[in-house]
């Protein structure tokens, strides 16, 4: 089974985030970065499903110059092989345009299952997965759970809400988009860093890919949030505090 | 509420399987501290590499998921956590910086931030890989005949077999050109007497490289458990390195075959290889548990109110300490740094691992006594590190050399004038 992992690179949540002067994005400089959670458990869930059925596992990230560091990790855990789609104005790209982008680099590839991420830890569209399944033409599944290979095709478990789960056939090839804590991370040994090194990341520009920053959606303004409310505390015997919350209602929020 | 469709099924548990938690190990206070994520003050990291920052990636998680859920215990019930041994093994931590036989291969920096990482943790689990690397594998590795290499390499790579290293005797500890123990050669055979103290692993070893006097010099015995004349015993009541095992050795005419010597170790020459080795990893791991001392003290200090509900972070007096520690904290993993680079270009001399060896463990104990003070009596318990480190780090000043033994080392080599005796 050839098996496709996108993957991307995050600021670490533990970074301290500050605005940009102009307001567009975080301060790059204090940033330190990490694979994207969920990617982590699809590389972790692609890594098995290779030990278990043969084949191998192509990591794809689309990033700047930097991302080779992520790119590196998933090789030493085990990844064969790599496409790095190196550009450093992603920003310029909305998910539609990335996913054209992705799905250009997979023309030659032909895989028979593409998992990605659930979403991302930093913008968190969850868009960018479904859209390259629409774009390779393959069936797609959200927010799965657990893969399990089978005759003629995969089955999947499906997290819905309020604890239900569904279970979904599948044909090959198609596109999972992966939940995190789903499987155990393994850490990569000092025996597979080194040998990351021997293994080929392919590098593709969005120029020789053909497709062209395209954004339908732009970012207006990125800002910590901003207190807007203030919570008030009525203090008093509760006859009394409700008396002065009904008031309140009733003048101020005029809601009664 | 969703109905019920196609293939949908609702299970009691909605659990998330072996999801990574950030454990800490100290579930009182696991609300207010966060977990380790190292100590950069002047961007040091942009020193490292890919592979190196990978490393000490995988080095620091291990510790963060492993060692830290149960070394309070393990401190408290003086045990040594060896249900971390394979795991460790299968890493690549065992004998990381040697080439073949199963070995990692890494570089000495990538060597030094493993050490780091594990001596965050806690320096008896950095001891343990420090002795089965650098003390019991380099001098195989280095010394050893192929046919020792080939028996005895994989075997401490893979955890299967632990071993341990004699050089201290009761008589003789900072002077070990002084050692007691002898071997002497009868036919095809080597006899041993004599007594080894305060080694490192001792009785959960399946083989010592023991040095011992003979009529050539002193040279290094590969002495294997269980071989007749040849015990070990534990040593109790310390209050350092409680997580680690110190043994004594005894040989009463103990017979091992001629085969079992080291042939390329002759003179102090050969133990002091070793030495230089595991200092070097010691330079690089007492910055871990500086590191951890500091951090804690710094998330302590901006959480702890005292005086007008002022955190006492907001005192000059508790600053200065900080600014004290990280600073000496950055100069130390400089130091680290450059000694690593020496050695990977084979460059670096024994005078200056000594420095490498004292300044470091010399600023991790001040580090630990300052951090100490800033938590106050929450700075005694083993609720927080801290106390921990300061009791391993008095340990990791003796031994080795102790910090007075490198500072003649050091005074030796800018006077030309030896002051030992
Ligand atoms: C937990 C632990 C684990 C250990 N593991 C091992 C091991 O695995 N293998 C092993 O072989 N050994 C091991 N050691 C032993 C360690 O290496 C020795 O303790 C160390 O070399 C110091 O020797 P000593 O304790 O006999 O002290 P001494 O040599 O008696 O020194 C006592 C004091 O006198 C000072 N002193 C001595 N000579 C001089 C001098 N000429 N000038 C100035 N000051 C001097 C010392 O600096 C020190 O302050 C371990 C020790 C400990 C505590």
């Amino acid at each position: 089974m050839k098996i496709v992992v996108c993957i991307k690179q995050v600021p670490s949540r533990d970074s301290v985030l500050r605005v940009n002067a102009a307001g567009t994005w975080i301060q790059d400089a204090d940033l330190t970065y990490e694979i994207n959670e969920p990617d982590a458990y699809a590389l972790e869930e692609g890594l098995q499903l290779k030990e278990k059925q043969g084949g191998e596992v192509v990591a794809l990230c689309a990033g700047p110059a930097g991302a080779a560091q992520t790119i590196r990790e998933a090789l030493a855990k085990g990844a064969d092989r790599a496409l790095h789609i190196e550009e450093e104005n992603l920003g310029a790209y909305d998910p539609l345009a990335l996913a054209r982008l992705m799905a250009a680099a997979l023309t030659a590839e032909k895989p028979d299952l593409v998992l990605t991420g659930l979403q991302s830890d930093d913008l968190g569209y969850g868009q960018t997965g479904v859209i390259l399944a629409q774009l390779l033409g393959v069936p797609h599944a959200t927010i799965i759970m657990q893969v399990e290979k089978q005759e003629g095709g995969i089955r999947v478990k499906r997290e819905l809400e309020d604890g239900w789960f569904q279970h979904v056939e599948m044909p090959l090839p198609a596109l999972l988009t992966i939940q995190s804590g789903i499987n155990k991370l393994r850490y990569a040994t000092l025996m597979g860093i080194k040998k990351a090194k021997t293994k080929e990341v392919k590098r593709l520009t969005a120029a020789e890919l053909g497709v062209a920053p395209e954004a339908t959606i732009r970012f207006a303004r990125i800002y910590l949030p901003e207190k807007s409310k203030h919570t008030q505390i009525l203090e008093g015997a509760p006859k009394e505090a409700a008396a002065k919350l009904v008031e309140k209602l009733k003048f101020e929020a005029r809601v009664l | 509420m969703i109905a019920p469709g196609d293939g949908w099924i609702r299970e009691e548990q909605h659990g998330i399987a072996g999801k990574s938690t950030h454990l800490n190990g100290y579930p009182t206070i696991e609300k207010y501290m966060q977990p380790f994520r190292g100590v950069d003050y002047l961007l040091v990291d942009s020193l490292f590499n890919e592979e190196e920052l990978l490393v000490r990636q995988t080095a620091r998680q291990f510790v963060e998921d492993r060692l830290m859920p149960v070394i309070r215990d393990c401190y408290r019930d003086a045990r040594f956590p060896s249900e971390l041994i394979p795991e460790m093994a299968r890493l690549g931590f065992l004998g990381a910086n040697l080439e073949g036989y199963g070995c990692a291969g890494m570089s000495n920096v990538e060597y030094g931030l493993i050490m780091q990482e594990l001596e965050r943790g806690d320096s008896g689990l950095r001891s343990f890989v420090s002795v089965q690397g650098a003390l019991v594998m380099y001098p195989i590795y280095a010394y050893g005949s192929e046919q020792q290499k080939q028996h005895w390499l994989p075997r401490l790579q893979s955890g299967e077999a632990i071993g341990c290293f004699g050089l201290t005797e009761p008589g003789f500890g900072s002077n070990p050109a002084g050692m007691k123990t002898t071997a002497r050669r009868v036919g095809e055979c080597w006899v041993l007497n004599g007594e080894k103290t305060w080694i490192t692993n001792g009785t959960a070893s399946q083989v010592a490289v023991v040095w011992a006097r003979t009529d050539d010099g002193i040279r290094g015995f590969l002495v294997e458990k269980g071989t007749p004349g040849y015990t070990t015993s534990d040593i109790h009541g310390k209050w350092s390195m409680r997580a680690s095992v110190t043994s004594s050795l005894a040989f009463a005419d103990c017979k091992i075959p001629s085969a079992n010597m080291l042939p390329g170790a002759k003179g102090l020459k050969g133990p002091l290889s070793c030495l230089s080795q595991a200092r070097y990893g010691i330079g690089w791991g007492v910055i871990g548990a500086a590191m951890d001392c500091y951090e804690t003290a710094r998330q302590y200090s901006i959480i702890r109110k005292q005086f007008d509900d002022k955190p006492i972070a907001s005192h000059q007096l508790v600053q200065e300490k900080l600014a004290w520690m990280i600073t000496e904290i950055t100069k130390a993993q400089l130091l680290a740094v450059h000694a690593g680079r020496l050695k990977d270009q084979r460059k670096i001399e024994p005078a200056h691992i000594s420095m490498l060896k004292r300044n470091n463990v010399a600023i991790a104990l001040e580090c630990a006594r300052l951090s100490r003070d800033l938590l106050g009596a929450n700075g005694i318990t083993d609720e927080f590190p801290i106390m921990r480190h300061l009791c391993n780090l008095e340990t990791v000043k003796t031994y080795e050399g102790t910090d007075h033994i490198h500072a003649l080392v050091i005074g030796e080599r800018v006077t030309g004038v030896a002051a030992y005796k």
